[in-house]
Order: structure tokens, then C-alpha cells, then sequence
């Protein structure tokens, strides 16, 4: 084991540590703010990984592009699931917020499995090879690069929407006490549309910067979804800056476990770091109290 | 002239527990009107009602000219109603200052906007020292001082205060009497209920009783006190000896 090996890895691991914390993001939002679990996460990201793909398969449009037709058009995705399906389960018990989330998101990848089949697909743009030398044997792949500044970038995004704007503030006295926040003039209905519309939007964005050097299939939501539900426990449910290091520290982990452990077998230090949180700090790293922004 | 708000025959139930039953009331631009009673009279439930926590099954709440039944409680505070909780509910883990630009926020979607009037409430209410703590490590009195502040911040015509007073001692009860004639003086109109008497016959213009879900008594404070049925449903007989 070379110091360059344990760099390298790091560095990769971080890379993809930004779009995990962007979709985690998306999770601990919904969570913060509607107060369930979106378990139907991964296949947004999954819907916009092959809109991506069609958009640049059939239109020719780079995906550095099509971000600026994903992100939005899954806002509005976002906003119609939770005006339609969501609506219907907020406030009462978990068990249909479960299964509602779930089949939403069955169904969805069992669409794209209908209407793209189970082929595995990637977008190939002329700088999906392309890397720095930064240093000697180390390189940083340059699409890497941009979808871990972007994300964080969209991660700082959100962080000043939410103190800085008045839809933001709403959005946490809503996730803080739904009643007081109606009793304040806020109508949750539409605090909610723009919580899980922004999820949605930022899964998009994730996806979306995923397709210059990652493959879409059917089932592709499932990875990500899982890492990202690993993320949001580890992180602190609810928690956005938590959301967003714990997505950087699993990234990192994970990493570090593919060039240590196994190439098949490097989520195992991931899943290991989630028994380790569930057990010493069950409430995340990031304090004691869930829904907090 | 109109009254700005007309209650007319309310009713409510809770399975077979009558809460509010025929319940008519007006309060006129400018009063301050006290709703009194036992506790389970009924008077909370008034409260949800008029601002659309719950839904009536019956009766009216004309707010100048609509009907506020039916409407979510945040439509009702855009109409101009604004309430405070039995409970002090600020948003714990907001600052002062930001829990009162949540409130601001509904009339002014400019950040700049919202912290100026914000700030100005709060120094109606005597926060101003203290804008930056977070809402959750305030006294009981500051909470409620908060809360008064928050539904101001909404530039409401009409304020429901719900036991403002409960839980304060004498010289904190005399500071909110204070605070609320302070509202009368900016131009609201004000519903307060209450169970410290003394703070009642202070403020109130009008004293309505409530008993078992209905109006048992109505009218100007020396009046009231001195009605028999109030005396027997809820003053006890004591009172007029105390007073």
C-alpha cells in the first residue's frame, strides 16, 4: 500500500461523495420538511439519469446542457408526486408513507424496465476520459471533478434558500411545527410541493452530472437510493449539512473499501459504519434531534 | 357601525361532546373583548373555529364581509386574524428575530422588509434585547411575549390571545395588561381568553361566558361579575367576597 494508492482513493472517494450527499440531501429534506421517507429517491435520480441519456442519444445535447432541462423539469415531477400521490399519506401513519414511496418507486423502475429494457447505457462525451495530473501518479478525472463542484455548489444553493428566502424560512417553521406555521399564514401544501419538488430537483442534478462517466439501467436508483438512506441515518435524518458530510464521509469510505477490501465487496465498510452508528449514536452524528436544517 | 367580527350560531362536536354550541358573539373595531368560563367551557374551541384549526359544523364567522369558515388557518391569517397558542409554540430552534420574520414574511417577501417590521414588533412586545437567542431558550414570559409578537408581525386586524397570562406572577401578568392595551393603542382589536380575573376586569370592554359550550352571560365586565348564573357556573361564590 502506497501513499499514492490511499490518496487516489481518497480523492475518487470524495469525488463521488458529492453527488451521494446531493441525493441524501434531497432524502433529509423531504424528511425534515413532510416527515417521511421518500424510499422512491433513487429512481427520481433514475428518471433523470435516462433523460439525460435520450436527451443526449436522440438530441445530441450534452448533459452539461440538459442540467438546465433535468433539474427543472424534475421540480415540477417532484411537485406533482407530492401534490397527487404524497398529499394523500402526510400525517398519518408510517406504514402507508412506506409502501406508497416504495411502489412509487417499483413502479417507476419497473417502467424503465418496460419501455429502455435492462440494457446498461452511458453517455460518451469527448472529456469522459479526460483527468488532471495533479501530482505524481495521481489523477482527478475531469467530469468527477465538475459534478462534485457543482454539487456542492447546489448543496451551498439550498443551504442559503432555506436561511436566506422567505419560502426557505417557511420551509423550516413548517418542518418545525406544521400548525404554528399555518397560524403564521404559510400554507403547508405548497411549503411541501416546493420541498419535494426541490428534492427532486437536486436527485436530477445528481443524476444528470452521474451520466459522463457512470451507466444507467433500470435498477441503478436502488445503489443510489441505498447509499443515500445510509447517508441521511449516519448524518442525522433531517439534518442538511449532515446530509451533505455524511454523503463526502461514506463517498470516502466506500472508496477506501473498494481498493482495501474488494472491488465487489467495498460497500461492506459502508454498511459497517452504518452498525456502527445505529449502535453508539443512533441518532446521527450530527446531534441528537432529526428535522433540523 | 359593523362589528368587525360576527360569530353567528356556532357549533362544533366532538362525537357526542357538544364543545361549542349556537355560540353567537360580535366584537366591534377597536374593543378588546374577554371570553371566559370553566375550563372544557369551550373557549379554546371558539378559537379554533374562527382561525380554521377545526372545521364548524355548523353557524358562521363573518370577518368583515367573508365567511372564515372553511378557510385553512393560513388563508384566515392572511384575511387579517391572527392567534396566539394556549401553549407558547415558537420555533424552537429559530432565533427571535427569525421566528417573527416567519410571521412577517406573509405580508412582505422581501428579507429586508420582514426583519424591519419584525424588529418593530418586537419592540412593541419588549424582545428587542434579545433577538438573536434561540426561540427555545427563552423564559416562559418572553416566549409568550414572542408568540404575541409573531402573530403581529402578520399585521393582523383581529388578535385571539389564549391565556396569555397563564403561569406568569403578579408583576409578568401586569406587564402583558400593559402589553395588551399597547395593542389597542396600535388600532387592533383584540379577543382574549383568560382565567386571571383581575387581569380581565382590567382590560376587557366586554366579558362574553361561556358554560358547557354555550353564551351563559354577556356584557361589561361589572355587570358580568355580578350575574348570578356566571357566579354559580364559574366564579364560584367567593369572588364578590374577594374583590
Amino acid at each position: 500500500m502506497t501513499p499514492t494508492v490511499v490518496i487516489q482513493a481518497v480523492i475518487n472517494g470524495l469525488l463521488i461523495g458529492g453527488i451521494y450527499g446531493l441525493v441524501s440531501i434531497g432524502v433529509s429534506l423531504i424528511f425534515g420538511v413532510v416527515k417521511f421517507v421518500n424510499f422512491a429517491h433513487g429512481e427520481f435520480l433514475m428518471v433523470a439519469m435516462f433523460a439525460t441519456f435520450w436527451m443526449w442519444q436522440l438530441l445530441g445535447l450534452d448533459p452539461y446542457v440538459s442540467l438546465f432541462i433535468s433539474v427543472p423539469l424534475m421540480f415540477l415531477f417532484g411537485a406533482c408526486v407530492q401534490q397527487v400521490l404524497f398529499r394523500r399519506v402526510i400525517g398519518g401513519s408510517d406504514l402507508p408513507q412506506i409502501f406508497l414511496t416504495f411502489a412509487l418507486g417499483i413502479l417507476l423502475a419497473n417502467l424503465a424496465l418496460l419501455f429502455f429494457r435492462a440494457d446498461v447505457r452511458t453517455v460518451r462525451t469527448p472529456y469522459t476520459d479526460a483527468t488532471i495530473n495533479i501530482a505524481n501518479e495521481i489523477f482527478i478525472s475531469w467530469p468527477r471533478l465538475i459534478a462534485f463542484l457543482v454539487a456542492l455548489a447546489l448543496s451551498g444553493a439550498l443551504f442559503t434558500f432555506l436561511t436566506r428566502t422567505d419560502i426557505g424560512q417557511a420551509m423550516r417553521a413548517a418542518a418545525q411545527d406544521r400548525d404554528t406555521a399555518m397560524l403564521v399564514g404559510i400554507d403547508p401544501d405548497r411549503v411541501y410541493r416546493v420541498a419535494v419538488g426541490l428534492a427532486s430537483a437536486l436527485a436530477a442534478a445528481a443524476g444528470t452530472l452521474l451520466m459522463p462517466f457512470f451507466v444507467v439501467h433500470p435498477y441503478v436508483g436502488a445503489q443510489f437510493g441505498l447509499i443515500a438512506f445510509v447517508v441521511v441515518i449516519v448524518g442525522t435524518l433531517g439534518d442538511i449539512r449532515g446530509a451533505l458530510l455524511g454523503g463526502l464521509l461514506l463517498g470516502v469510505v466506500e472508496s477506501l473499501g473498494i481498493q482495501f477490501v474488494g472491488a465487489d465487496s467495498g460497500r461492506i465498510l459502508v454498511f459497517l459504519i452504518l452498525l456502527l452508528t445505529l449502535i453508539l449514536r443512533p441518532s446521527g452524528l450530527f446531534g441528537g434531534r432529526g428535522a433540523r436544517t | 357601525m359593523p362589528a368587525l367580527l360576527r360569530v353567528e350560531r356556532l357549533s362544533k362536536r366532538f362525537g357526542g361532546l357538544r364543545a361549542v354550541q349556537d355560540v353567537s358573539f360580535e366584537v366591534q373595531e377597536g374593543e378588546i373583548l374577554a371570553l371566559i368560563g370553566p375550563n372544557g367551557a369551550g373557549k379554546t374551541t371558539t378559537f379554533h373555529l374562527i382561525t380554521g384549526f377545526h372545521r364548524a359544523d355548523s353557524g358562521r364567522v363573518l370577518f368583515g364581509d367573508s365567511d372564515l369558515v372553511g378557510l385553512r388557518p393560513s388563508a384566515v391569517c392572511l384575511k387579517g386574524v391572527c392567534r396566539t397558542f394556549q401553549v407558547a409554540r415558537p420555533f424552537g430552534d429559530m432565533t427571535v428575530l427569525e421566528n417573527v420574520m416567519t410571521g412577517a414574511f406573509s405580508r412582505r417577501p422581501r428579507r429586508a422588509a420582514a426583519a424591519s417590521r419584525a424588529r418593530e414588533v418586537l419592540g412593541l412586545v419588549g424582545l428587542e434585547g434579545k433577538i438573536d437567542v434561540l426561540a427555545r431558550d427563552l423564559t416562559t414570559i418572553d416566549q409568550r411575549r414572542l408568540e404575541v409578537a409573531r402573530a403581529l408581525s402578520t399585521d393582523p386586524r383581529l388578535v385571539l390571545l389564549d391565556e396569555t397570562m397563564a403561569g406568569l406572577n403578579q408583576a409578568e401578568a401586569d406587564v402583558a395588561v400593559a402589553l395588551v392595551r399597547r395593542l389597542r393603542e396600535e388600532g387592533l382589536t383584540v379577543v382574549i381568553v383568560e382565567h386571571v380575573m383581575r387581569a380581565i376586569m382590567a382590560i376587557a370592554d366586554r366579558i362574553v361566558v361561556l358554560d358547557h359550550g354555550q353564551k351563559i352571560a354577556e356584557g361589561l365586565p361589572r355587570e358580568v361579575v355580578d350575574d348570578p348564573e356566571v357566579v354559580r357556573a364559574y366564579l364560584g361564590s367567593s369572588y364578590r367576597h374577594a374583590s
